[in-house]
C-alpha cells in the first residue's frame, strides 16, 4: 500500500450519514407545515425527524471520531 | 447465494412510488460519493497486491462488513421479502443454517489455510495444491459465472427501477454501470471494499425503517402473527422447522433432509467457504486473526439479516390490503410477490425515507456489481491471463490488466444484460449454472484442506465429475420432468428444492470420485504441502490474546445465539 496517508472510510460514511440526517430531518420538519403528497401511512410518528436525528448523531459522531486530522 | 427473484416483471405496472426532491437529492449525493472515493483511491492501489488484494491491511470490521455485504444484494433482499411472502419464515433458513455453520467452519477451520499460503484467490489455492487442471477449470467456470451473475443483476436492476420509479432501463443500465466502472478501475479491490461498507450502512438504515414500523402497526411480532392467521387462514408462514416433516406440507415442496444436507450443507459450504466473491474480502485482513475474526463478524450481520429482509415479507402478509400475486397470474392493478419490499418501502417512508430506502437497493445492487467485476479482474489476471498467456510481466503490468480487465468486465457485463433483455430464460438456467460450479468445488478444496492423501489428479477430476453430474441431473429433469421424483425425491419439489438436491448429488459424486481416485493415483510429496494441507501447516497460536479477544469465542458466541434463534421460531 502507498505510504500516503488514507482517510478512513468510517469519514466517509459519518459525511454521508451526516449530509442524509440532515436532509431526512429537514423533509420531516416541513412535514410539519406542508403534508408531503402521497403521505406514508401513520403520520403521527413523524418518522423522518426521529429518523433523520439518528443519522445525524450517527454522522457526526463518525465525523468526529475518524476526522483526517486526529 | 442463489436469487431467487424472479426479476422479470411480465406485467410492468405504473410505477409504484414518485419521488420527491429531497429523494432525488440522496440518491445523486450517493453517486457523487462514491465516484470521489474512487477516485481518491487511485493513488493507493499502485502495486498488485493494493489493486487486487487491497494492500491486505483491512481491519476484522472492514473485512467482516465488506464479505458479508459482497453478499447482501438488492436483487437478493427483494428476491428473498418476495419468497417470505410465498413461503413464509422457512425462507429465513437461507440466513441461518445455510449460512451461519458454512461461515463459521470457514473462519475457523478453512480460512488458515487460504490466508497462510498467500495466494490471490481459491483457483489460486486449487494451484498450489491440485496443480493447473483443477485452477484452469474453476478459474474459467468462475469467470463465466460472475460476469454472467453481474449482467443478470444489472438487467434485473434496471427493470427494477423501472416498475418502481418509471426510469428507463438503458439509463439505468448505463448510468449504474460505467459508475461501478470508473469506481473499480480507479481503485481496484479497495475501492470495491469501501463502497460495500458504505452500501452496509445504507441497506440497514435504508430498510430497518420497515420492521420498526411494521411491528408498531401490528402492535409487535403476537400481534403480526395473530393477522396473518387472520388473513391466511389455515397456512403456517411463521414456523421453521413444523412443516418440513413432509414434502408435502410446506409450499417449497422441500423435507428437512433437503434443507439440512442440501442447503445447509452442498449449497452453503460450496458458497461462503469456495466462492471467490465472498472468500476475498476476508482474504484482505491485515493478519489471520483480523481475517477470523472478520468472517465471524460477518456472520453476525449474515444472522440478523432477516430482521430487514424475512420481517418485511411478514409484514406484508400481515398489512398489506390486497394479496400478492406470482408473475404469471397478475392483472392490471395488481402486484407481484416481488413487489413485496417496495411496497413496504413506500407504506412507512415518506420525503427523504423513500430516497434512503431506493438508494439503498441502488447501493445493494453496485456493490454486488463491483464485487463481481473486482473478483473477475483477479481471477482473469493471475488465474488466466498471467499462467497461460504472460507468465512473466512486471507487477505493473499486471496492474494495468487489472484495471482494464475491470472496465470489460463491466462491458461484458452490460452486453450480457441486453442478451437476458432478449433471452429471459438465461435468468432461470444462471441458478443451475451456479449450483453447477460453485458446490463440486467446496468438495475438492475441502479435501485438498484436510486429508493429505489427495492427489491432483482427484482434485482434478473430482471438480469435474461434480460440474458433469450436476449438469446431468439438470437436463435429465429438463428432457423429462418425471425425472423430478428422484433427483429431488419429491414431485412437489420447486425449483428451489431441486436446485438444493442437486447440489446434494452433486457433492456426492465429487466427493467418491475425489476419494477413488486419489487411492488410484500417486500424492504429492509432503514437502510440497507444507501451507496447503492440516497436519502439514502451522496455524498461529491465538493463546496469547486474552479470551474475549479470540475468533472461537466470538463464533461460539454467533453459534449458540444461532442454536436459540432456530429453537425460537421452530
Amino acid at each position: 500500500m502507498s505510504p500516503k496517508r488514507m482517510i478512513s472510510i468510517w469519514f466517509f460514511i459519518g459525511c454521508l450519514l451526516t449530509a442524509y440526517g440532515v436532509l431526512i430531518l429537514g423533509a420531516g420538519i416541513q412535514s410539519f407545515f406542508v403534508a408531503p403528497a402521497g403521505e406514508a401511512i401513520m403520520p403521527w410518528l413523524h418518522l423522518q425527524v426521529w429518523w433523520g436525528i439518528a443519522l445525524l448523531t450517527l454522522g457526526l459522531i463518525y465525523v468526529i471520531r475518524f476526522r483526517p486530522a486526529r | 447465494m442463489i436469487p431467487t427473484y424472479s426479476c422479470l416483471f411480465s406485467v410492468v405496472p405504473n410505477k409504484l412510488m414518485t419521488v420527491s426532491p429531497v429523494d432525488t437529492a440522496i440518491i445523486v449525493l450517493y453517486f457523487v460519493l462514491v465516484l470521489g472515493i474512487g477516485l481518491y483511491l487511485k493513488k493507493f492501489a499502485t502495486s498488485g497486491e493494493d489493486f487486487f488484494m487491497a494492500g491486505r491491511e483491512m481491519t476484522a470490521w472492514i473485512a467482516g462488513l465488506s464479505f458479508i455485504s459482497a453478499n447482501l444484494g438488492s436483487l437478493e433482499m427483494m428476491g428473498y421479502a418476495a419468497a417470505t411472502y410465498q413461503y413464509g419464515i422457512l425462507v429465513a433458513h437461507a440466513y441461518w443454517i445455510a449460512a451461519i455453520p458454512a461461515i463459521l467452519f470457514l473462519a475457523l477451520v478453512m480460512l488458515p489455510f487460504y490466508y497462510i499460503c498467500k495466494t490471490h484467490s481459491v483457483p489460486g489455492y486449487l494451484k498450489l495444491r491440485f496443480g493447473e487442471g483443477a485452477r484452469s477449470v474453476s478459474a474459467v467456470s468462475f469467470a463465466v459465472m460472475t460476469i454472467l451473475m453481474s449482467g443478470i443483476n444489472m438487467y434485473s436492476m434496471a427493470v427494477i427501477m423501472k416498475v418502481i420509479l418509471g426510469w428507463d432501463i438503458h439509463f439505468s443500465i448505463w448510468v449504474s454501470s460505467l459508475t461501478v466502472a470508473i469506481y473499480v478501475a480507479a481503485g481496484g479491490l479497495l475501492s470495491a471494499i469501501f463502497n460495500e461498507v458504505l452500501q452496509f450502512f445504507l441497506i440497514w438504515l435504508g430498510c430497518l425503517v420497515i420492521p420498526v414500523v411494521g411491528l408498531i402497526e401490528t402492535g409487535g411480532w403476537s400481534g403480526m402473527v395473530a393477522r396473518i392467521a387472520k388473513n391466511f387462514p389455515g397456512q403456517d408462514f411463521t414456523h421453521m422447522w413444523r412443516t418440513v416433516g413432509s414434502f408435502a406440507d410446506n409450499p417449497m415442496g422441500i423435507h428437512w433432509t433437503g434443507i439440512v444436507f442440501g442447503w445447509g450443507l452442498a449449497i452453503s459450504f460450496g458458497y461462503w467457504t469456495t466462492d471467490f466473491l465472498v472468500v476475498q474480502r476476508v482474504m484482505t485482513a491485515k493478519d489471520l486473526r483480523s481475517a477470523k475474526m472478520g468472517t465471524v463478524i460477518g456472520a453476525f450481520f449474515k444472522m440478523m439479516v432477516p430482521l430487514i429482509v424475512i420481517l418485511p415479507g411478514l409484514l406484508a402478509l400481515a398489512v398489506l390490503p390486497f394479496h400478492l400475486v406470482p408473475e404469471t397470474q397478475a392483472g392490471p392493478g395488481m402486484h407481484t410477490f416481488n413487489e413485496a419490499l417496495p411496497l413496504m418501502l413506500a407504506r412507512y417512508c415518506g420525503p427523504g425515507l423513500l430516497g434512503l430506502g431506493i438508494t439503498a437497493l441502488i447501493a445493494g445492487f453496485m456493490s454486488g456489481m463491483a464485487g463481481n467485476v473486482s473478483a473477475f479482474a483477479t481471477v482473469w489476471t493471475y488465474d488466466i491471463y498471467k499462467p497461460l498467456f504472460r507468465k512473466t510481466a512486471t507487477d505493473a503490468h499486471y496492474v494495468s490488466m487489472g484495471r482494464w480487465c475491470s472496465l470489460l468486465g463491466v462491458f461484458i457485463s452490460i452486453g450480457t444484460a441486453y442478451l437476458v433483455m432478449n433471452f429471459s430464460s438465461i435468468i432461470v438456467y444462471a441458478q443451475a449454472i451456479f449450483v453447477f460450479f460453485i458446490v463440486p468445488m467446496f468438495g475438492t478444496v475441502i479435501f485438498g484442506m484436510l486429508w493429505k492423501r489427495t492427489t491432483p489428479a482427484a482434485g482434478f477430476w473430482g471438480l469435474l465429475a461434480g460440474i458433469v453430474a450436476s449438469f446431468l441431473l439438470w437436463l435429465w429433469v429438463k428432457l423429462d420432468p418425471g425425472a423430478l421424483r428422484y433427483v429431488a425425491f419429491s414431485d412437489h419439489a420447486k425449483d428451489m428444492a431441486e436446485n438444493i438436491y442437486r447440489a446434494m448429488w452433486s457433492l456426492m459424486v465429487n466427493v467418491v470420485v475425489t476419494v477413488v481416485v486419489s487411492f488410484l493415483t500417486k500424492p504429492k510429496p509432503e514437502h510440497e504441502l507444507k501451507g496447503l494441507v492440516y497436519g502439514m501447516t502451522e496455524v498461529p497460536s491465538e493463546g496469547e490474546f486474552p479470551v474475549f479477544k479470540r475468533p472461537i469465542t466470538w463464533a461460539a458466541a454467533v453459534g449458540a445465539a444461532f442454536i436459540a434463534l432456530n429453537i425460537l421460531f421452530w
